[in-house]
């Protein structure tokens, strides 16, 4: 487990309680609302229901229908609501059903929730956490595979935030929702239940089986702008997020690549020192992401680490990414940057 | 390329040609004006429903105009908020010094002092009176024409002219284009300039000051060519929806920029009218008698206070000057229609009004107006003393850095360092970082 994690709170003696991720965000909500009142969660289908992926189940039942309750299907509204909650002094958590649907409440994220402290000096914040299920795998089609995540790192004023485990996914979400800056928190919805290996005709591994699944009880939390340390190795540095990094990792592990995995977990802000420790020490660099390529957050670490790092490298900075078409359904696994595309990747850089 | 030739239809379809219509003002520059379409009741001719009624049995205050001041300058009927004389006095001593902040602020940007300003000339009423039918804790989400709230509540001028200069001593750190106030401690939220976003935020506030179990509500202004936003639509589906404590005031001042009201759909109907299919209670108001726009807010706060739910007020006015200091309206409309705008001018309405009932005098008037231009022209010296917008007394390079985020991270603590660099280069030894 990462060394920087802060346990405020420790867990009760002799219990191990192992969560998927969707179990560990409910308790991550259900430990936040407990401690603050003026936490309040929303969004399509989050209240009686539970959530379309469950992450809300139990709460209004347990926080009441003014504290946890469903909105139209507006997600401008959603996220204007959240803005004038945020304005009162609340710390609304809305959840966006799939990143896909997140577009109309752009405007209100990027031109209020990302502006209000600045314009206003400091009278106004948005102290807002919007979750968000995205990324690919799940045969979701364009409209509900995306991983939009370079559109919010672009905004100045926004966090933007993916873990990649149930124990960070609780840690880093607690953080959030604590955070006095709005986040866009994106669940890899393909890891929700447990890791991939980038093999998708190989049966789901559950989370239970795996130590990240560890999920202490009560209150933790993960500071934002850590990365997370997944392997150490001396060949080369991979950065990854989300689903991915149990993609590389796996990849590595077949190779027997002995690869310096850093799990971003934060894109804004990032743990540059992180990554320049580690590719100064292994000289080269892979970025892995799902999402389309071309302004890629991966074309950001690029030009980081070439900036930063260019004396130390032995290898130009290699990118694997989702390629830049939308997501198509039916050729969904030729899109995505699975073992054959990172395997091609590695083999290169160390070639060099 | 498009499907078909202009004009063609399919062999053998003999359904009639389609035409697109594009909505054209009635008058443009240089001609004679006649605003005899617009119907204007008799004031005092409308009920006055109950502030807890159910929004069907009020559909035609949607389609009507609420008046209370008659020609004869008398108040009328059931709306009549029946103010004393010295609410009446206050009410036209804040749209005077509007109207002169107004003219003084316009001039300054004539004059090069600042890059941009807007006036709420014949509009004043829409602000102020609204305003004043409010708790003055209560929270208004404004667009940018509602200076008048500020000037009701008693903000201080020199905090809007030092933002307007954005100078050293504007508190918005000079990052906001003129106008764009905030003040939290006047429950005045921060101006975005991009329109419409402020409505379903104020519907947000309503819903959490009635989540907590508060007694403030909300008001949000908007005006009428920005209904067309989705946000409007946002704003109203969730104060239906959530019944939240929201007045949502749209003020058709007939104008937007060079956009008749008909690009915004007032072709068809009313814009009060959009709330009935929201099942909202709608309001449509003459936006130019200060004693309607009192009468109309105030019935609007009363039923969100009672918790009967949100209204949606049209206030009917006439935006009598440019939309800002960046376009001239000659180029546009017939400069006829200001004069001959058949609902007059709210401050001459008001004053008119006081003379009438025997608590105003046009002697007390001038000295009034006198003494408004005077303190503004006063203020406004102060504001120069730290700074005009260009002339260098602006904030510090460094506070260009500060409230993006709460903690300033390592990109920008690197950025920054390079701004003050580049100042440093620019004017060694110089001024403050």
């Amino acid at each position: 487990m990462s060394t920087e994690v802060k346990e405020t709170e420790a867990a009760p003696q002799g219990t191990e309680r192992r969560l998927n991720m969707i179990e560990a965000i409910n308790d991550a909500l259900d430990v936040t609302m407990a401690r603050d009142p003026d936490v309040v969660v929303m969004g399509e289908d989050v209240g009686y229901f539970g959530g379309v992926f469950r992450c809300t189940a139990g709460l209004q039942e347990k926080y009441g229908k003014t504290r946890v309750f469903d909105t139209p299907i507006s997600e401008c509204g959603i996220i204007a609501v959240a803005v004038g909650m945020g304005a009162y002094g609340l710390r609304p958590v809305p959840e966006i059903q799939f990143a896909d649907y997140i577009y109309p409440g752009l405007d209100q994220l990027i031109s209020e929730a990302a502006r209000l402290r600045y314009r206003s000096a400091g009278e106004y914040i948005a102290p807002m956490t919007v979750r968000s299920p995205f990324g690919g795998g799940i045969f979701g089609g364009q409209t509900h595979s995306q991983s939009p995540e370079a559109i919010f790192t672009h905004v100045s004023g926004l966090k933007t935030v993916i873990p990649a485990t149930p124990y960070d996914a609780k840690g880093l979400l607690i953080s959030c929702i604590e955070d006095n800056d709005p986040v866009i928190f994106f669940e890899p919805k393909r890891i929700y239940n447990g890791p991939f290996s980038g093999y998708y005709d190989k049966p789901v591994q559950p989370w239970k089986k795996f130590d990240a699944s560890v999920v202490p009880e009560g209150h933790y939390t993960i500071p934002l702008g850590k990365a997370r340390h997944v392997t150490e190795g001396e060949q080369l540095t991979i950065l990854a997020y989300g689903t991915m990094v149990h993609v590389v990792e796996a990849v590595c592990k077949e190779k027997g690549v002995e690869a310096d995995i850093l799990d971003l977990r934060t894109l804004v802000p990032l743990d540059i020192e992180a990554i320049e420790a580690s590719v100064e020490r292994t000289g080269r660099c892979l970025i892995v992401h799902e999402a389309t390529r071309t302004s890629g957050f991966g074309a950001e670490l690029s030009a980081l680490v070439t900036e930063r790092c260019f004396y130390h490298l032995e290898a130009p900075v290699e990118r694997v990414t989702g390629f830049d078409t939308p997501y198509p359904h039916s050729l969904e696994w030729a899109y995505f940057p699975g073992p054959i595309r990172i395997g091609g990747a590695i083999d290169k850089i160390l070639s060099e | 390329m498009a499907d078909r030739p202009e004009g063609s239809a399919a062999k053998g379809d003999n359904r009639p040609t389609l035409s697109l219509h594009v909505p054209e003002p009635k008058f443009r520059p240089g001609d004679t004006v006649d605003f005899s379409h617009i119907d204007v009741p008799e004031a005092g001719s409308m009920a006055r429903p109950d502030e807890t009624c159910d929004p069907a049995e009020m559909r035609d205050m949607a389609y009507g105009l609420v008046r209370v001041l008659g020609e004869d300058d008398k108040a009328h009927g059931a709306w009549d908020p029946k103010l004393d004389p010295d609410t009446l006095r206050a009410m036209l001593g804040h749209m005077a010094m509007t109207r002169a902040f107004d003219e003084r602020m316009f001039r300054g940007q004539r004059q090069g002092k600042t890059s941009f300003y807007m006036k709420c000339t014949g509009e004043e009423a829409t602000s102020v009176s609204a305003s004043m039918a409010l708790a003055a804790d209560d929270m208004v989400f404004p667009s940018y024409r509602q200076q008048g709230i500020l000037i009701q509540r008693g903000y201080p001028l020199i905090e809007m002219i030092n933002q307007i200069y954005s100078n050293k001593g504007d508190k918005l750190k000079g990052r906001q284009l003129p106008i764009m106030y905030s003040s939290r401690e006047h429950s005045f939220f921060t101006i975005s300039g991009n329109l419409a976003t402020q409505t379903p935020q104020a519907v947000g506030w309503a819903m959490a000051s009635a989540m907590k179990g508060d007694s403030r509500i909300t008001a949000t202004w908007v005006g009428e060519g920005s209904t067309a936003e989705g946000d409007f639509h946002s704003a109203c589906t969730f104060a239906t929806v959530y019944n939240a404590p929201v007045i949502l005031n749209v003020v058709n001042n007939q104008w937007a920029i060079s956009s008749f009201s008909g690009f915004a759909g007032a072709e068809r109907t009313t814009f009060a009218a959009r709330a009935l299919g929201y099942g909202l209670a709608g309001l449509r108001v003459d936006g130019n008698d200060p004693l309607a726009c009192y009468a109309a807010e105030q019935w609007a706060a009363n039923r969100a206070r009672a918790n009967a739910g949100p209204t949606l007020i049209e206030f009917f006015t006439y935006r009598a000057e440019g939309h800002s200091t960046s376009d001239d309206p000659s180029g546009y409309r017939s400069a006829q229609e200001r004069s001959e705008w058949p609902l007059g001018d709210p401050v001459m309405r008001l004053k008119n009004h006081l003379i009438a009932i025997g608590e105003w005098d046009e002697e007390r008037q001038e000295k009034m107006d006198l003494e408004a231009a005077e303190h503004v022209k006063k203020v406004t010296k102060e504001a120069e003393a730290n700074g005009i917008l260009g002339h260098g007394l602006h904030h510090p390079f460094r506070t260009m850095f500060e409230d993006v985020f709460e903690k300033l991270p390592w990109h920008l603590k690197e950025q920054s360092e390079q701004a003050i660099h580049e100042r440093e280069t620019k004017f060694p030894g110089g001024l403050d970082l």
